[in-house]
C-alpha cells in the first residue's frame, strides 16, 4: 500500500520530494511528506487539498484510516 | 438542502471555532481528532465541538460543504482553518493564535468548551 500511495503522488508531484511511511505497519495509517515548488504561495489548506486530490481514490475507498500530511516548499 | 446541511452550514458560520470531531472533548474516539483539541486548548481557542460518529450522513454533508475528505476539521468564523496536522503546525508557528485574535479580538480567550449535537 505504501508503494501505491507514493506512485499517486509521484504522478501528481512529478520529480518532486516524497516520503510515504506506513506509521503502524498496518497498511492504512500513513505519514506522507511532499516537498514541492508547487506549494509555494498557497496556504497550508490549499497545500494539503493538492495531496489530498491526488490521494482521492484510497481516501474514498478506505485504504487510507489515517492521514497526515507533512508539506513543504521545493528543498 | 437537507435539514442536516443547513445546521451544519450554520454552526461553521456562526460559531467563533467550530471543532468537527469523532467523539466529544469528553470522551474522544481518534487520535487526530484528539491532536487537533489539544492544539485548539493550548491557543485557548474557545471552541464548540460536533461528534460527527451518530450519523454517517454528518461527515458526507460536511465533505460536501468543505471540500475537505477526512476529520478533524477545524473552522474559524466559518473559515476551514485545516485539519489535525496544519492546526498543529500553526499552533506550534505562533499563527492559530494570531488567527484567533484577528477573527475573534485580542481577548478570545477563556471561552468555554461546548459540545453542539447534529442533528
Amino acid at each position: 500500500m505504501t508503494e501505491r500511495l507514493a506512485e499517486l503522488l509521484q504522478a501528481a508531484f512529478p520529480g518532486d520530494e516524497l516520503a510515504v511511511e506506513d506509521r503502524t505497519g498496518s497498511g492504512d495509517h500513513f505519514q506522507v511528506t511532499v516537498a514541492s515548488a508547487r506549494f509555494e504561495g498557497l496556504s497550508l489548506v490549499e497545500q494539503h487539498r493538492l495531496v489530498y486530490d491526488a490521494l482521492a481514490a484510497p481516501l474514498a475507498d478506505g485504504t487510507i484510516h489515517e492521514l497526515r500530511i507533512k508539506t513543504m516548499g521545493a528543498q | 438542502m437537507t435539514g442536516l446541511n443547513q445546521q451544519i452550514k450554520q454552526i461553521i458560520e456562526t460559531e467563533d471555532v467550530a471543532l468537527f470531531m469523532k467523539g466529544t472533548p469528553q470522551f474522544v474516539m481518534c487520535g487526530n481528532s484528539h491532536r487537533a483539541l489539544e492544539a485548539l486548548r493550548r491557543a485557548g481557542a474557545p471552541v464548540t465541538a460536533v461528534d460527527v460518529l451518530p450519523d454517517p450522513q454528518i461527515r458526507e454533508e460536511l465533505s460536501a460543504l468543505s471540500g475537505w475528505p477526512t476529520i478533524p476539521q477545524v473552522f474559524v468564523r466559518g473559515e476551514l482553518v485545516g485539519g489535525a496536522d496544519i492546526v498543529e503546525e500553526l499552533e506550534a508557528s505562533g499563527e492559530l493564535e494570531q488567527t484567533l485574535k484577528t477573527k475573534l479580538g485580542d481577548e478570545y480567550r477563556g471561552g468555554e468548551e461546548r459540545v453542539v449535537a447534529v442533528p
